[in-house]
């Protein structure tokens, strides 16, 4: 069964249309790749999902229920957590309770019942060294690594990651790919958007290609990526 | 290895007992001061009180609201009209203000909950205009003018003759002592409401709105439920300590009730200058204020003028108020809300 389905979804911008008739299935369990250029409307198509942005027109509906008007913190407590292109740490609070208040408010626990989880969330992001500083202290790459915790903290059955790949060193990515994939080992459906190729691919299984807002292409990455379209759109970008 | 969450820390115990001192310290004050330092301490008391649900809502909520006058001048108006048409004792109609100031305050947050940032701001201030304007129309309590509590009522306030016959002084002094043991008493529960609030899972939730709502709203935190709660729960304190400050003062006006000055200029200018979002923020910031009030109360106008530059050059230089300065230098907390995460040896137990 699907867990997430959008069908002919749109939004504009007055009279730019940044998503345009979206349509496409998500088997649970499945991780899905996002690409597409600059612009494309990659993070407005997570902002939808997760009730940020409302459509304009179309339906969405996770795990078999329409969710296309429900606001973004219902849609937490049904399964479905973010993280943002742009980091949105709680500055004032440190990194574990960052993920604190993401596990006692996505689960709707107590603070005790969560605590083992969240450190654990934290050693597995690398995160454990820092979690009685202040957030707001974070290099960009920790509020990277803290995107992704905080989203796990919620304990998702659908994880939207926007980007946390980019501008990482080899190793760190590395780190970071296996995180994920345990992730996703454990049965979590995952959306990723990412710029950084090799990544992505060795962690999706269908990928899903982004171009003015339209789905110009979705399917099993060696075939996405082999088609002529995608690589007219990529020219010039390293796959 | 197990994992505990922690938040007391050596200072925080070293200041619960000095606060606990403290606060004995000002129970026993009215034993040894004169009528002039109570009635100072009863100011500075009802201002905390009022700044501390100010930050409450302004500094956790992001609420900015500048029409909490509204709430106090409803909470003095309340405990009139108890004590005028009903003929009850004027500290048991003190509760009757926070009751009417709630509720106001459903409707008004009905109303301004729609709008954002300066839009709820002004609103806030427009309702007060109001409220103010329809309450004096209130024939009965002396319409524009106002009027003063009885003096049938005021001679044997529920308390005032034991403290008389206790500490031997008389009538109206007795009032004041007793207006300051229940401004004491008010501001210790304020205070102590607040904090409990704080360390719970809705004091966390909180914390991340005034972070960032956004990102809140995104890891499953009900923003609006806590909203309503903030600002029901500041009305109700601030009606009550309206209730309580005009009690004491025995005479009530609509411009002195509903003052935007007195109330709520006074009131943000505490909260910012001692720190917004922090506990320990306003009673540094009373403190100050208090100071400043007494240096500069010859002043006259330029008081005022002084007091804004004051509080525009913290807001540009110490964003986070004077205790912001200095628990960034220190990593002091007085009230410890930090919850630490603990790796302990043994198993794991919470
Ligand atoms: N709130 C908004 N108001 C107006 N235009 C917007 C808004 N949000 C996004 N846009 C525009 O919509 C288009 C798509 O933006 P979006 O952030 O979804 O792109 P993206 O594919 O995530 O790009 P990137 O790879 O740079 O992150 C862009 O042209 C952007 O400028
Ligand atoms: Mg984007």
């Amino acid at each position: 069964m699907s867990i997430l389905s959008l069908a002919g979804v749109s939004k504009s911008y007055g009279s730019l249309k940044v998503t345009d008739d979206v349509t496409f299935d998500l088997p649970e369990g499945q991780a899905l790749g996002i690409i597409g250029p600059n612009g494309a409307g990659k993070s407005t198509l997570f902002n939808l999902i997760t009730g940020n942005v409302l459509p304009d027109a179309g339906r969405i509906a996770f795990d078999g229920r329409d969710v296309t008007r429900t606001p973004p913190m219902r849609r937490c407590l049904a399964g479905i957590g973010r993280s943002f292109q742009i980091p949105q740490p709680f500055d004032r609070l440190t990194v574990f309770e960052n993920l604190l208040v993401a596990a006692t408010h996505g689960r709707g626990q107590g603070e005790a019942a969560v605590v083992r989880d969240c450190a654990d969330i934290l050693e597995r992001c690398e995160l454990s060294a820092r979690a009685n500083d202040p957030a707001g202290g974070l290099s960009l790459l920790g509020r990277k690594r803290l995107e992704l915790a905080r989203a796990m903290a919620t304990r998702p059955r659908l994880l939207l990651l926007d980007e946390i790949a980019g501008g990482l060193t080899e190793g760190e990515c590395t780190a970071l790919i296996r995180t994920i994939r345990d992730v996703h080992a454990q049965g979590v459906t995952i959306i990723w958007i990412e710029h950084v190729l090799h990544a992505l691919n060795s962690v999706v299984e269908r990928l899903l290609v982004l171009d003015f807002g339209r789905v110009i292409g979705i399917g099993e990455p060696g075939e996405i990526m082999a088609s002529q379209e995608v690589r007219e759109i990529y020219l010039g970008i390293e796959i | 290895m197990g994992h505990v969450i922690r938040t007391r820390t050596r200072a925080s115990t070293v200041a619960a007992i000095v606060g606990a001192i403290v606060v004995l310290g000002l129970a026993l004050l009215p034993l040894v001061a004169g009528r002039g330092l109570i009635q100072d301490m009863f100011f500075i008391l009802t201002m905390l009180v009022l700044a501390q649900f100010w930050n409450l809502l302004a500094g956790y909520g992001g609420l900015v609201s500048i029409g909490q006058q509204a709430f106090v001048g409803l909470g003095a108006y309340a405990m009139f009209a108890g004590v005028i048409l009903a003929g009850i004792d004027p500290v048991w109609a003190i509760p009757l203000g926070g009751l009417a100031a709630v509720i106001v305050a459903v409707p008004t947050a009905f109303f301004a909950f729609r709008l954002a940032g300066a839009y709820f701001a002004i609103a806030t201030w427009v309702i007060a205009e109001v409220v103010r304007l329809s309450v004096a129309q209130w024939k009965t309590l002396g319409g524009g003018t106002g009027t003063s509590l009885p003096r049938t009522a005021t001679r044997d306030i529920a308390g005032t003759g034991w403290i008389e016959a206790a500490l031997d002084v008389r009538g109206a002094a007795a009032r004041d002592i007793l207006a300051y043991w229940l401004a004491l008493g008010l501001a210790l529960l304020a205070i102590g409401a607040i904090y409990g609030l704080l360390r719970s899972r809705r004091g966390l939730a909180l914390a991340s709105i005034r972070d960032n709502e956004e990102a809140a709203r995104s890891v499953g935190v009900d923003a609006a439920r806590l909203k309503w709660s903030v600002f029901l729960a500041a009305a109700f304190g601030t009606g009550i300590a309206g209730g309580l400050i005009f009690m004491q003062i025995a005479r009530i006006s609509p411009d002195a009730a509903f003052s935007v000055t007195e109330w709520t200029a006074f009131v943000i200018f505490i909260v910012v200058i001692g720190g917004i979002g922090t506990i320990e923020g306003p009673i540094l910031g009373v403190l100050v204020f208090f100071a400043l009030q007494k240096l500069l109360a010859d002043f006259g106008a330029w008081y005022l003028i002084a007091l804004g530059v004051i509080g525009i050059a913290v807001m540009l230089f110490a964003p986070r108020g004077l205790w912001g300065l200095i628990s960034h230098r220190t990593g002091l907390e007085l009230f410890p809300i930090r919850r630490r995460l603990i790796t302990t040896k043994g198993n794991d137990h919470g």
